[in-house]
């Protein structure tokens, strides 16, 4: 029991090592991006566009679905979805300087609406009796793990058993805090988001780091909406059911203070919170919700530690939430 | 030896809308010398030494670096002539180690352990103590100016600017950085130094290059001037204003500033023993380099700065009674009956709210007035509206929101509403900065009204003329001490000049010493 929940909590991490990864290279760049629950959503519906026009594409064609596309296919289209998002949060704070709070939670209300306005209209087109689409074709070629996942005990339980989105998302935070502490444009970020006007005077194109982190951030926070309808909701969308997972990685960053690689480890930590409640028998409704609390309460506790211990490095960036503007004294 | 100055500048002349920061300034420097440049605040010396390192662009004239005359339009420029600057405010990511700091946008390959051995060898040649890998919110001011100058050097400057680099310095460090810059020039570098202070002129620089509210006096070789003509040279003659001042009506002591000492965040002393009286029916003038304690010596009377030391006594004219008004709020020193009206440096930032307008801004020093829960917005507009009409505020209308204003206007209504609190202390300081002459005049009246009714005013300013003509006495503090207090009647400017640049420290520590390196130089 103890291997298949760890396994569990894995994929419950995964959602959100991918939205909290995304988060903390846009917030090292000074921009605090609340819209990432609505940028993981609308990953995740655009995945399920794509998917769903080429499974439909192949059904009526009457041939069999080529596995890379049925990959590749939803894959672009999530990216593409939430850089679409992203950029209208960077034109919007970046170029326009618009508050950067506002912003994001509109962002966020924009891509829950969003993407129930097309999940639900996908199950109108599918017909189906249930408020949900499902693309189990698509989902098997995502959820494929690696070899010896079956043969190995618990060992390949706990350390194979996944579709390939999930090891991405480590190799991601891997990168990203390699990115973060050890190459010049690594550095160069951090510059922008702890004091954009120095960056600024050492000849480092502020406003082009800004884009570029809070893009990309975005793009792989928009990975984790579609590691959740393919892999771990087993390529069933129903409208709503991503949850609160996007405020959790928001969470998440707070918790590993701002380090991708102590998200990781955080990530695997807040999914075994979020379902602990399944493997503690005799448990009624409400002690379950109870339960579901725990991820926020150790954020809390995080929070008060790090505020405790004043140490400056596990302070946000500096300017966090503040726009750059060079001619503002 | 090569006879071209390592840069020269002909003819600079600036100008910000009306008022002309830089006009006409010619100068130069040699490689192996350092030239200080000395003036007053708001002569022109930071917006000199901006346009050469690329921050403004001057209206005309040129530039010339090893007599081939170049544009410098961004820090880029400056930097491909190899000019570096180190600004009073430094530039620097808190928790990025110094190394981190000094390769900050550089291009070439990032590999920290290179880049540490190379600030090593450069604090070796030059005699700097620096830990490459510290982090810079662990550092003190001193260390700090370190990392800029390393900085610069890294990138490979061999034309240094420094901006008032010892405001900021214990005279030890200030030492320190002397002995650094002295072997600097000896390696060929031209370095230029802005600073208030005579005796650092002296006994650092080659040459001394002043000027005064933008125009440029002169250049004289430090072996041949002393304190006294460098003096004159930077506050110049006596201008008449012409501003009105009558005898004090029967003065008595109002408020008892008794040997009060306070400290900042930091642990540094900013105000140093500081006693003094200021009477009813008087203007009292504070003169000093900016940045010398008035403000906090200002807000410790209010009751905005934490005092270490010391009593403020306050002889209320009705009850009769003294107070001591250290330690208590604001609020408690208005319940006590206290009435001090402070009109602060910053006036957007802490004397009126930008976004909302006039009335509102009226109604903050009123609005514990109220009888009942809604606001009675009629006494602040009269009040308001009266303020617009004697003090001549050009505004569309009461509404509009204080941050459209002009800041001449902004000032008016900021003096206008702390007067219409009829206080027994006024105090105010700069409230003259940024406005036009008429606009000024018409603070000095209402100073000078005040004055009639029997407040005690304090009055720090900037331009040493208005000090003279406006104030009865006049008080200088320079680095948080009491330097001396003379009769407006009687004083000069070049008496006032001396004691603004000469502190108490000084005297005691780095007198002897500073006469010393002065003879090594010469």
């Amino acid at each position: 029991m103890i291997t298949a929940f760890i396994q569990r909590a894995v994929m419950q991490g995964i959602p959100l090592l991918y939205g909290s990864t995304g988060e903390i290279i846009t917030e090292k760049s000074g921009h605090l991006n609340l819209g990432i629950p609505g940028i993981m959503y609308v990953g995740g519906i655009s995945g399920v566009i794509g998917a769903f026009a080429y499974e439909n594409a192949c059904t009526s064609a009457g041939h069999g679905m080529n596995g890379a596309l049925a990959i590749l296919i939803p894959f672009l289209s999530c990216l593409l979805g939430s850089l679409l998002m992203g950029l209208i949060y960077c034109f919007l704070t970046v170029t326009l300087r618009a508050n950067q709070n506002v912003t994001g939670l509109a962002l966020t209300t924009f891509g829950v609406g969003f993407g129930n306005f097309f999940g639900g209209s996908l199950i109108k087109l599918t017909g189906s009796e249930l408020p949900s689409i499902t693309l189990t074709k698509t989902s098997d070629f995502f959820r494929t793990s690696l070899p010896f996942a079956k043969s190995l005990g618990w060992f390949g339980q706990v350390f194979l058993s996944y579709g390939f989105l999930a090891y991405l998302a480590v190799a991601i935070a891997i990168a990203a805090a390699v990115f973060l502490s050890r190459t010049r444009m690594g550095l160069h970020l951090r510059a922008v988001g702890e004091n954009p006007a120095t960056a600024d005077a050492a000849g480092i194109n502020v406003e082009r780091y800004k884009y570029l982190s809070t893009c990309i951030g975005s793009m792989i926070a928009g990975l984790g909406g579609l590691y959740y309808v393919m892999d771990y909701a087993n390529g069933i969308w129903s409208n709503d059911a991503f949850g609160d997972r996007g405020w959790l990685a928001i969470a998440l960053v707070i918790f590993a203070v701002w380090k991708p690689g102590i998200a990781i480890l955080g990530s695997f930590l807040f999914g075994g919170l979020y379902i602990v409640h399944n493997y503690i028998p005799n448990l009624d409704f409400s002690k379950q919700e109870l339960f579901k609390m725990a991820p926020y309460l150790v954020t809390i506790l995080v929070l008060v530690i790090i505020s405790m211990r004043k140490k400056r490095e596990n302070q946000p960036p500096q300017h966090l939430g503040l726009n750059y503007f060079r001619e503002e004294r | 030896m090569a006879a071209n100055a390592a840069i020269e500048l002909k003819n600079i002349t600036k100008t910000f809308g009306h008022v002309c920061a830089n006009h006409n300034v010619s100068l130069k420097v040699n490689r192996g010398e350092i030239l200080s440049i000395l003036g007053e605040n708001g002569s022109g010396k930071t917006t000199l030494m901006n346009m050469i390192a690329g921050i403004y662009f001057p209206d005309s004239g040129s530039i010339f670096i090893d007599g081939k005359e170049v544009v410098i339009a961004s820090p880029k420029d400056a930097f491909q002539y190899k000019i570096g600057m180190i600004h009073q405010h430094f530039k620097l990511v808190d928790v990025f180690t110094a190394t981190e700091n000094i390769v900050l946008g550089l291009e070439e390959k990032y590999d920290v352990k290179n880049a540490s051995a190379k600030v090593k060898e450069i604090s070796e040649k030059y005699g700097f103590e620096i830990d490459p890998d510290k982090k810079i919110y662990e550092m003190s001011v001193s260390e700090k100016q370190t990392v800029e100058i390393i900085k610069v050097l890294y990138r490979g400057a061999d034309i240094l600017i420094l901006d008032e680099p010892t405001a900021v310095l214990t005279p030890q460090e200030t030492q320190k950085l002397f002995a650094v810059l002295r072997r600097m020039r000896d390696d060929g570098k031209a370095i230029i130094i802005i600073t208030h202070k005579l005796h650092e002129v002296l006994s650092l620089s080659d040459q001394v290059a002043v000027l005064r509210k933008g125009e440029y006096i002169g250049t004289v070789k430090t072996a041949e001037t002393n304190e006294t003509l460098l003096t004159e040279m930077m506050v110049g003659k006596k201008i008449s204003l012409n501003i009105t001042r009558d005898e004090p009506k029967h003065p008595e002591d109002r408020l008892v500033v008794e040997d009060i000492t306070c400290m900042n965040r930091d642990g540094a002393t900013i105000l140093d023993h500081v006693s003094f009286t200021a009477r009813s029916g008087e203007i009292l003038g504070i003169a000093g380099i900016a940045g010398s304690g008035q403000r906090e010596l200002l807000e410790a009377i209010a009751g905005l700065q934490h005092i270490d030391s010391g009593k403020i006594l306050y002889h209320n004219p009705k009850t009769k009674q003294t107070d001591n008004l250290r330690d208590k709020t604001p609020l408690q020193i208005r319940a006590l009956g206290v009435r001090l009206s402070f009109v602060p440096e910053d006036r957007l930032g802490m004397g009126l709210v930008g976004n909302m307008d006039i009335v509102d801004n009226m109604m903050l020093r009123s609005y514990r007035r109220g009888k009942t829960m809604f606001l009675q917005r009629k006494p602040p507009k009269d009040l308001a509206e009266t303020i617009i009409r004697q003090l001549e505020v050009v505004t569309p209308s009461v509404s509009t929101p204080v941050r459209r204003l002009s800041g001449g206007n902004v000032q008016k209504v900021l003096v206008g509403r702390e007067i219409a609190a009829v206080p027994t202390v006024l105090m105010a300081a700069y409230p003259v900065r940024g406005l036009d002459i008429n606009s000024s005049y018409t603070i000095y009246n209402l100073l000078n009204e005040q004055k009639k009714n029997g407040v005690a005013v304090i009055f720090v300013g900037e331009d040493l003329d208005v000090l003279i003509e406006l104030c009865d006495r006049i008080m200088v503090i320079g680095s948080g001490c009491v330097t001396g207090v003379v009769d407006g009647r009687t004083a000069t400017k070049e008496e006032i000049g001396l004691l603004m640049t000469k502190s108490v420290h000084e005297d005691m520590e780095g007198g002897a010493d500073h006469v010393e390196t002065g003879e090594k130089n010469a």
